[in-house]
């Protein structure tokens, strides 16, 4: 993205400065003429931002999910559909304004109404609006809903890959001990990353320890609020290994700003190495039982 | 499919028939209380009133519409400062902001992180509860009513007056937050507990969030009064002949606002009042028992009887969300159907052509009213909810898309063969129309809920309702001062000033917010004091500083605004009554309007927008202009003490 880089911008930041002049010195004298382009650049540059936007890195980030490409199909569904009823109104409103001017002779045209009109215009949002409506019912079940968690992998609603548990200003991921308990002192915890493996449906347990905080996985398109006294399980399959940002997306006090979590997805070899190593380490240092920190009981 | 069929005019009229000159008439500035059939007559004193209870403690509707505005437009000059404050902090983190060192030398101009979440909490509160509301309805609302459907003053004047004398007290706890130990509350505007419940949670929280409770509770006291004289006016207090389908737009959107505020406030007061008790009594409404913040149980920390506090605690903070968004979804809508109200009558005026479609517009308006009802949990998908009640939430939310999509068609049919007069107050309806397009499209991507797990409180949904509440509601605003100017002052507001005022705001205001839907594609979260702590964030800051630039210009351009509007109001050019050549009553009012409003009787033949009427040779028919029998003549106007 190169909008403010004074290599190349200092001519085009001088040119819409003497634009931006010229448009004030003869906006009062040539309002409607000015005001036909005002109105006109905004479907204009609204559409071309959007167009350029991927190129400046002002777009979705990489998906990396099974979760991710249903919702994106949706957004550019919708997002057709906004660009063309956007379009179709801006213009019609230019025109209007450019058309139907003062000095126009006559009469405005006198008129309260068509029923027609009005029928047409109520119908055809109408349908439209019901498509987006039952469009994302699917994805959104796919996600969200209990009769589609994951089953008959290795974790589950009632085994969880982890806990991942919420507080100012940090995440703490407790795996479950070999038995797969997550009350005894051989419970792996990881501060701020969240270790999983590819292609694998993952469940876990949300959880908050003090405020509402939010578990929030751009690259996943996974968000759901952490809610202390709740316990709310959630699932996805991320589809490629690498690091992204696990971020906080609802407001938890001063320090949310940095409550900065990591996503390690590894191959499913280097999973159960990094497991097996994390439960070594654990044996061989002896540690504290935390299990009371979860909800403070 | 015509409202304003005339029942009483025959289409005898005859060519030239004098025009019913209001201005021949001289102002009377004695009281004329001019009573409605049905309506209580108001006695009035004749004696003048002192300086204090004219102006001060006044119980005439236009003074205290005018007191709100005056409030309003103070309250969006400090409002916007922190909003000024928060974008130099996003495009700068933790840079000292110019200037600001020597009013806080103590910081250095830097602005902590526990500041910046108090800047956004305390910029969307004054916002949403000091600016938009009390203007649209507390300015506009007491301003329009009487004049519009003919009354002398409100249904009850002295409510009235408490209404704005309710704002008080508000003002004083929003401002006193800031120099309570640990400063104005931090919680979002939103205030979700437990953040906002517990002592300890946050700086803002210690004390802050008591204060801010209080001033909700006298805000909702004071939009309550409001609501209350609102309804019984435009119900009982009509003029002979002004039927409910013809009374303005902008009356329509006022009287369904203040529907909602009856039938909604009430839950966010009780609320709040829950909150106030889990905060102060530490009863446990929104506060779940057993937590542990800052490694510290927060009973302990707020006092020593510890096991009663856990018996009694076990609440749910999703209840809040519950309560707080019944209330406050329905708020959006009174934050918009005035303002579209406003857009309907000023495009009408300006454009002398009736507005296309009445009867679909009052049908939409009270359809998003009907469904703004809910709604309410599409601010919830993320939150825990129960993701089934996502789903009919998501429905209702996709469908009040419909009656603001007819909305916008029929402003585009009002002008499609109209004569367009490009006023400053055209200009800002013209700019409403479009922004609102923008607003109301982007929120349906927020209605899709896949779609939102991922938007939802990213700067996308900053954009949307910036576009809807800012660019929407905040330029209707302009337009209804810059059209209304003339009744509240007698004066007109400068053209040449209002129209550079527009193109700046018009430009800077797409500079500002229509990146922020691209962020928010990017995924960057609201709310963030650094978010380039974020890899995912760290290529975002340029567009930043260019929105932050766009936003110090936008806030400077208002300039225009604030030497016109103090310019205008002492030395601006007189005008007289009906200086746009409208048709609604308040142009039958001298300019501006006497204590009791009318200096003649009232009688309505017709709907309010009767522009290019073949009937007369103007090009606009008075709602009280009788035709007819007594053809041309003017209204009776001997005036009855």
């Amino acid at each position: 993205m190169s909008l403010l880089n004074p290599s190349n911008g200092w001519w085009t930041a001088l040119a819409v400065l003497v634009a931006a002049l010229l448009v004030l010195v003869t906006f009062v004298k040539y309002t409607r003429l000015w005001l036909v382009l005002l109105i006109g650049l905004v479907p204009v540059l609204g559409v071309w931002t959007f167009v350029k936007a991927p190129e400046w890195g002002l777009w979705f980030p990489e998906d990396v999910s099974t979760h991710g490409k249903g919702m994106d199909q949706l957004f550019y569904m919708i997002m057709w559909m906004v660009t063309f009823t956007f379009v179709l109104t801006e213009v019609a409103l230019v025109w209007c304004v450019f058309r139907y001017h003062e000095k126009v002779p006559g009469k405005s045209l006198f008129t309260h109404g068509s029923h027609k009109l009005e029928m047409i215009w109520t119908a055809i949002p109408a349908v439209a609006l019901l498509v987006i409506a039952f469009a994302q019912i699917g994805t959104f079940k796919r996600i969200k809903f209990e009769n589609h968690w994951p089953t008959g992998g290795p974790y589950s609603a009632q085994k969880p890959i982890a806990h991942v548990i919420a507080y100012q200003f940090a995440w703490l991921m407790r795996y479950p001990d070999e038995n797969g308990s997550f009350d005894s002192v051989d419970v792996v915890e990881s501060p701020f990353d969240f270790v999983v493996p590819v292609d694998t449906d993952i469940m876990f347990h949300l959880k908050s320890r003090d405020v509402l905080h939010s578990f929030f996985l751009p690259n996943l398109r996974l968000k759901q609020d952490a809610v202390p006294g709740m316990t709310i399980p959630m699932w996805f399959k991320a589809t490629k290994v690498g690091e992204y940002d696990l971020i906080c997306a609802e407001l938890c006090g001063w320090g949310h700003y940095k409550m900065a979590g990591k996503l390690i997805v590894k191959s499913k070899a280097d999973y159960d190495a990094w497991l097996a190593q994390k439960r070594a380490e654990l044996k061989s240092n002896g540690k504290a039982d935390l299990s009371n920190m979860e909800e403070g009981q | 499919m015509s409202p304003a069929d005339s029942s009483a005019a025959p289409a005898t009229a005859p060519k030239h028939a004098p025009a019913h000159h209001p201005d021949a008439h001289p102002a009377h500035e004695g009281p004329l209380g001019i009573a409605p059939a049905g309506t209580v007559h108001v006695s009035h004193d004749h004696h003048e009133l002192g300086f204090i209870r004219k102006y001060i403690f006044s119980v005439d509707h236009k003074v205290i519409a005018i007191q709100f505005m005056l409030t309003g437009l103070f309250f969006l000059v400090l409002g916007g400062l922190f909003a000024m404050a928060i974008r130099h902090q996003v495009a700068w983190p933790w840079k000292p902001i110019p200037g600001m060192g020597l009013l806080f030398p103590e910081t250095g101009g830097v602005i902590s992180p526990e500041f910046y979440t108090m800047l956004f909490t305390m910029h969307g509160t004054i916002m949403i509860f000091f600016v938009i509301i009390p203007l649209l309805t507390g300015a506009f609302g007491n301003f329009l009513i009487p004049l519009m459907v003919g009354a002398p003053d409100m249904a009850f004047p002295k409510l009235n007056m408490f209404g704005y004398w309710a704002m008080i007290p508000a003002i004083f706890f929003a401002i006193l937050g800031f120099f309570v130990e640990g400063g104005a509350a931090a919680a979002g505007w939103t205030a979700y507990p437990p953040l906002s419940t517990i002592l300890s949670a946050a700086p803002g929280s210690l004390n802050g969030q008591t204060c801010w409770l209080m001033a909700l509770t006298w805000v909702g006291v004071s939009s309550m009064m409001g609501a209350v004289n609102y309804v019984t006016t435009i119900v009982k207090m009509r003029a002979p002949g002004l039927t409910m389908m013809r009374l303005p737009l902008s009356i329509w959107g006022l009287f369904i606002s203040a529907l909602l505020q009856l039938f909604a406030l009430p839950v966010l007061t009780a609320a709040s009042i829950l909150q106030l008790l889990d905060r102060t009594l530490h009863t446990g409404f929104f506060t779940p028992s057993n937590l542990l913040v800052n490694s510290v149980r927060p009973e302990a920390f707020q006092s020593a009887g510890t096991a009663a506090i856990d018996a009694a605690s076990g609440g749910h903070p999703l209840l809040w969300q519950h309560l707080f968004w019944f209330y406050s979804h329905p708020a959006v809508y009174i934050m918009v159907l005035p303002a579209m109200g406003f857009a309907s009558d000023i495009l009408s005026v300006h454009a002398r052509k009736p507005v296309f479609g009445y009867k679909p517009m009052v049908y939409s308006i009270c359809a998003i009213a009907g469904l703004g009802f809910i709604v309410w949990g599409h601010h919830m998908f993320t939150s825990g909810m129960n993701p089934a009640l996502g789903m009919s939430f998501m429905v209702a939310t996709i469908m009040i898309a419909l009656p603001s999509a007819v909305k916008v068609f029929n402003w585009i049919g009002t002008l499609w063969g109209s004569r367009i007069h490009l006023t400053s107050a055209m200009l800002n309806a013209l700019a409403f129309v479009s922004m609102f397009i923008i607003g109301g499209l982007s929120g349906i991507w927020m209605a899709a809920t896949p779609v939102d797990i991922y938007i939802h409180d990213t700067y996308i949904v900053v954009a949307h309702f910036h576009y809807v509440v800012f660019a929407g509601s905040v330029f209707a605003i302009w337009a209804g001062i810059y059209h209304w100017f003339p009744k509240m002052f007698g004066r007109q507001m400068n053209e040449t000033l209002g129209k550079l005022h527009f193109i700046g705001s018009f430009v800077f205001t797409n500079g500002v917010f229509y990146m922020m839907h691209q962020l928010g594609l990017a995924g960057l979260m609201r709310r963030t004091a650094d978010p380039y702590t974020y890899t995912t964030y760290a290529h975002l800051q340029e567009c930043n500083e260019l929105i932050t630039i766009c936003a110090f210009l936008l806030f400077a351009w208002q300039i225009f605004f604030v030497i016109n509007f103090f310019h205008s109001m002492f030395w601006g050019k007189r005008v007289g009554r009906n200086p746009w050549k409208a048709n609604t009553l308040e142009w039958d009012a001298p300019s501006p309007p006497g204590h009791g409003n009318f200096d003649r009787e009232l009688a309505v033949y017709r709907g309010p927008y009767e522009f290019g009427s073949p009937e007369v040779a103007e090009d606009y028919l008075p709602q009280t202009r009788k035709l007819g029998d007594g053809a041309g003549k003017p209204a009776p106007a001997h005036a009855h003490h």
